[in-house]
């Protein structure tokens, strides 16, 4: 049967999104989407609407009253609050109206009735909606004769963060962020009624990771963090956006500084990445950069003390030191702490040298090759049907990622799965969490895969498998095993890796990756048979880094020559024979990749300490002393070198195209290898397996040299079970001894019920007795005993 | 300080049976902290928040927006005296300063012996009875000065404990609704339909 379509025109007509809704606002017409507020819609057409409690990342919860619209209703027109009415088809906003105007003067009215008139010496002076809102949008002046709330002023809720209560205006918007997007509640409004306040319980206090993003989104100055307090005027601040590089999140900042000294890093809404949210180490770490201990100088040893010495000199005896070493006998670790061009020159040197021997990581990660499997993005993960977590807490090593998953899970957008030994920041927010003792991933996932229920799961929509390394006291081999059985159980999964340490992606993808198996640990193992002439130390600490301690050692000390390349004298800097100081992140321009190879800008904002220079500088110098000039003299033409070069960076070399959210790079990857998990020798008497992994705070270099942070680190104990404690026969807090085969190391025992039996967690360097004793490469899993003493 | 025992532990998770969101156990938990320790103690307030899943912070904040919640020590009993319009017209006014003298403390005190807290309250709805005032919630109504004394003489000897529990203790008798005679817990968000009553009509 024919039927003759007579409405061909419509038929033709785009298809109208079923969402799409029209509005009205002052006379323009806005299109918006259904479900959407009427002050983003507002937003968006830059009609401009006065708000306190309103921030676009948080529910709206209708606290200030200060966004009043007039919109057209059966009755004539009406005051709405415009955060939290959502738009309708045909809806006519005002916003302008002069009983708007009234409504909105008598909310500043009255959050002014008791607001002290502290503008002179509050910290929010100058970037306060408060302030700039009262003019722009208040009477000018108060009809309130009253004596105004008085509380004693700033008081400590955290050791990062004060609150003065009188200045609080009550936007609820630090307690909903607690609540809602770090998921630590430890704010609350106490006394409600006349004497509300923002509070902690007595003696716990708001000790968040996420404690700074609430000082940046306080509408006043209520709320003032200790690194910034008082240190600059918001108008002699200079700033220029970046990109953090603590971790490889790579949350967007802007890196503002006064009288070329960095003062404060404020977050930047990226839509792919960090929705303007930082951590507290990667906000207040700047501190770090302005350390009175950065290297100034180039130092040569000299006896068991260091003496300046010049650039020429240096890179002189460099120079040299290479040129007359046995080919084959130079190392290059570390590169992951720089830019993508530091990383790319110093590739490039050691592919002009014949330098096999180059490693990004320290052994703390996974190999390169998680980067040949499917790909995913951060987007993609918090979008995807099913995330399954085969990697290390989230919350410790890489903040920001914690809470965009937490937030993917609690909306409801996908399910997690984790595997792990122990509990994370996420497993209360995942589906499924199966405690898996180290060692025996694989096994989980495959008992994981032949269930019913989880099986529908996975075939429900996209899976991506986010996937670290969850222990150092473990071979990776387990975590890609148990990858692989993940991929090849499920189809069409994809993998989002997260390495930690901040461009450790763009190292690995631009040349700094192990060549022919000779990663990290084979380069200290050849090190410490004397096959290592010249050892270059790119940012990297293998004495606190690297998880076998003797390893490290003896790498170090095999070394006939060592150089460092570093902001300050680490543990392993220490035992160079030159140490050249390199210019820290705020000091040079470049690009960065983040753990998903989406590449972001990094900028200066000050001057280099010292005679310090960035790495790439000093890759381009050697070169040009060993006759291989790469031809580069600025940054940009090293970016157009790295754009020719390596496939997939070309995009890359237009300053517009690494703003904000950059762009993500595919490196063509090593070929896939496939793993199998490691055998594990029977227990015997060693009946503790050893859980390693990173907290957020601890001995790394820049967390110690930041005074606000350095004190944060918990320190090191052993965590079992209750019961188990109980069969060690040790108290909470004392000392007992933990060994295996290799070594003992004495530290306090601490218990928990959420570790499984059998299980011993121990974090990775904290100040006190150092774990790293007890581990050797190779080993599969790490067992141990506990003696009480 | 004191975090609840293992009797009102057993209490404690017999009442958050009752809600389908352990959270909504957090007021009568507080009662039940209070009933033991006559105050809410800070241990107590962080053992809630274990109970019921949140954080120490947020038990307090939502406690502390009640008058009744007291977190400091208070007299075995604690008298209310109203203070408001019908109370005051019909000599509150005496009777606090009167009981003021008669315990030899001030408003919002604390007797030395621990056995009397003074408060001044607001209006307890029984105005008709003016002046009243309660001790441990307990209602004393047309309260004269001499039964003031009366009251006081009654409750050092110990005559009223069958009548007036300690601080703290909200119902004399203790409900206790047997798993088996409950409805069950429903989470709002699963109430899809209307009530049967309603037969469609909702459908306006
Ligand atoms: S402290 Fe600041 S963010 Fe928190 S409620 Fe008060 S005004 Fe809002
Ligand atoms: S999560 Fe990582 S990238 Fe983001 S602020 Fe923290 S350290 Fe920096
Ligand atoms: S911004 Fe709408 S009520 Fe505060
Ligand atoms: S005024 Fe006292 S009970 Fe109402």
């Amino acid at each position: 049967m024919t039927t003759i379509d007579t409405n061909t025109e419509s038929s033709e007509m785009p298809e109208k999104d079923p969402n799409a809704v029209s509005i009205t606002i002052n006379g323009r017409t806005v299109e918006a989407q259904k479900g959407e507020f009427i002050i983003a819609a507002a937003d968006r057409a830059d009609e401009f609407i006065p708000r306190f409690c309103y921030h676009p990342r948080m529910s709206s919860v209708g606290m200030c009253r200060q966004c009043l619209v007039e919109v057209e209703g059966p009755r004539g027109p009406m005051m709405v609050v415009s955060c939290m009415t959502p738009v309708a088809e045909g809806q006519v906003v005002r916003t302008e109206t002069p009983q708007v105007k009234r409504a909105q003067e008598g909310m500043i009215e009255l959050l002014l009735a008791n607001h002290p008139l502290d503008c002179p010496v509050c910290d929010k002076g100058g970037e306060c909606p408060l302030q700039d809102q009262a003019f722009s949008h208040g009477a000018g002046e108060s009809r309130f004769v009253e004596e105004k709330r008085h509380y004693e002023k700033p008081i400590a809720i955290s050791e990062l963060v004060f609150l003065d209560r009188e200045r609080c205006i009550l936007c609820d918007r630090c307690t909903r962020f607690a609540d809602e997007v770090a998921g630590d509640p430890l704010i609350s409004f106490t006394q409600r009624g006349n004497n509300t306040q923002v509070m902690t319980f007595p003696d716990e206090p708001f000790a968040s990771y996420f404690s700074g993003n609430v000082v940046q989104i306080c509408p006043v100055g209520a709320l003032t963090a200790e690194p910034y307090r008082f240190k600059a005027r918001p108008w002699d601040l200079e700033q220029r956006e970046s990109t953090c590089t603590t971790c490889s999140v790579g949350c967007r900042t802007v890196v503002q500084s006064s009288r070329d000294e960095l003062l404060r890093y404020q977050g930047v809404d990226s839509d792919p990445v960090n929705w303007g949210w930082l951590c507290d180490r990667g906000r207040f770490n700047f501190q770090s950069v302005n350390s009175e201990d950065r290297l100034e100088n180039p130092q040569t040893k000299a006896g068991d003390s260091y003496a300046t010495t010049t650039w020429s000199a240096a890179l002189d005896t460099i120079s040299r030191t290479i040129r007359h070493a046995t080919p084959g006998s130079v190392a290059i670790l570390g590169g992951a702490r720089g830019t993508n061009e530091d990383a790319f020159m110093w590739a490039q040197l050691a592919d002009a040298l014949g330098v096999t021997m180059r490693d990004a990581q320290l052994d703390d990660g996974l190999p390169a090759s998680i980067f040949s499997y499917p790909q995913a993005t951060i987007d993609a993960a918090c979008s995807a049907g099913t995330v399954i977590l085969l990697a290390p807490d989230m919350k410790e090593e890489l903040p920001v990622l914690h809470i965009r998953l937490r937030d993917a899970a609690e909306k409801k957008k996908i399910r997690i799965i984790e595997i792990s030994a122990r509990e994370t920041g996420l497993t209360k927010h995942a589906w499924r969490s199966v405690r898996a003792e180290s060692g025996t991933s694989v096994t989980a996932v495959q008992q994981l895969l032949a269930d019913s229920a989880i099986a529908a799961q996975l075939a429900s929509g996209p899976v991506v498998v986010v996937a670290g390394r969850a222990n150092l006291a473990e071979d990776a081999a387990h975590t890609m095993a148990a990858v692989d059985a993940v991929l090849a159980g499920v189809q069409n999964a994809s993998v989002l890796p997260v390495l930690r340490r901040g461009n450790v992606r763009g190292a690995l993808s631009l040349g700094l990756a192990p060549q022919s198996g000779k990663d990290a640990v084979a380069i200290l193992e050849a090190s410490a048979r004397g096959q290592v002439e010249c050892l270059i130390l790119l940012g990297a600490d293998p004495m606190n880094d690297i998880a076998d301690a003797d390893l490290a050692r003896r790498g170090i000390a095999g070394a006939k020559f060592v150089v460092a390349i570093d902001t300050f004298l680490t543990q392993s800097a220490a035992h160079a024979d030159i140490v050249l100081p390199a210019a820290a992140y705020g000091e040079k321009d470049g690009t960065t990749m983040n753990l998903e190879g989406r590449v972001t800008n990094v900028v200066q904002k000050i001057t280099p300490r010292g005679t310090s220079r960035a790495d790439w500088m000093i890759a381009a110098e050697l070169g040009l002393l060993l006759g291989h000039d790469a031809n580069v003299t600025t940054l940009a033409d090293v970016q157009k070198l790295m754009g020719k070069k390596v496939p997939g960076f070309g995009a890359t070399t237009t300053s517009v195209a690494v703003k904000r959210d950059g762009i993500v790079v595919t490196v063509p990857t090593p070929t896939r290898t496939s793993f199998v998990a490691p055998t594990i020798t029977p227990r015997n008497s060693y009946e503790f397996r050893v859980d390693v992994s990173r907290k957020l705070y601890d001995r790394a270099v820049g967390t110690i040299t930041s005074p606000a942070l350095a004190n944060l680190a918990t320190g090191v104990s052993i965590t079992i079970h209750p019961l188990d404690l109980e069969r060690v026969g040790a108290a909470i807090g004392a000392n007992v001894r933990v060994s295996n085969a290799h070594s003992s190391i004495v530290l306090p025992v601490q218990s928990n019920e959420k570790v499984p039996r059998g299980t011993a967690v121990i974090p990775f360097n904290q100040p006190g007795a150092d774990v790293r004793e007890l581990i050797r490469h190779g080993d599969s899993v790490v067992d141990v005993r506990i003696e009480s003493m | 300080m004191a975090r609840l025992t293992e009797e009102n532990v057993r209490l404690a998770r017999e009442i958050i049976g009752r809600y389908p969101k352990a959270r909504s156990a957090t007021i009568p938990l507080l009662h039940l902290a209070q009933e033991q320790d006559g105050y809410v103690t800070n241990d107590a307030m962080a053992h809630i928040g274990e109970l019921v899943g949140a954080t120490s912070a947020e038990v307090y904040g939502t406690a502390s927006f009640y008058e009744m919640f007291k977190f400091e020590p208070v007299g075995k009993y604690l008298i209310n005296i109203c203070g408001t319009m019908s109370c005051a017209l019909m000599g509150a006014e005496e009777l606090m300063h009167h009981a003021e003298s008669r315990l030899g403390i001030h408003m919002g005190g604390t007797t030395p012996d621990g056995l009397f807290t003074l408060e001044k309250a607001e209006c307890q709805a029984a105005c008709t009875e003016a002046p009243c005032l309660q001790v441990n919630y307990r209602y004393r109504f047309r309260v004269t000065s001499e039964n003031f004394d009366t009251l006081i003489d009654q409750l050092q000897a110990g005559e009223l404990n069958s009548e007036i529990p300690a601080h703290g203790t909200v119902a004399a008798v203790r409900q206790h609704i047997p798993a088996d005679r409950g409805v069950g817990a429903v989470a709002p968000e699963d109430v899809t339909e209307g009530p049967a009553w309603l037969d469609g009509k909702a459908a306006l």
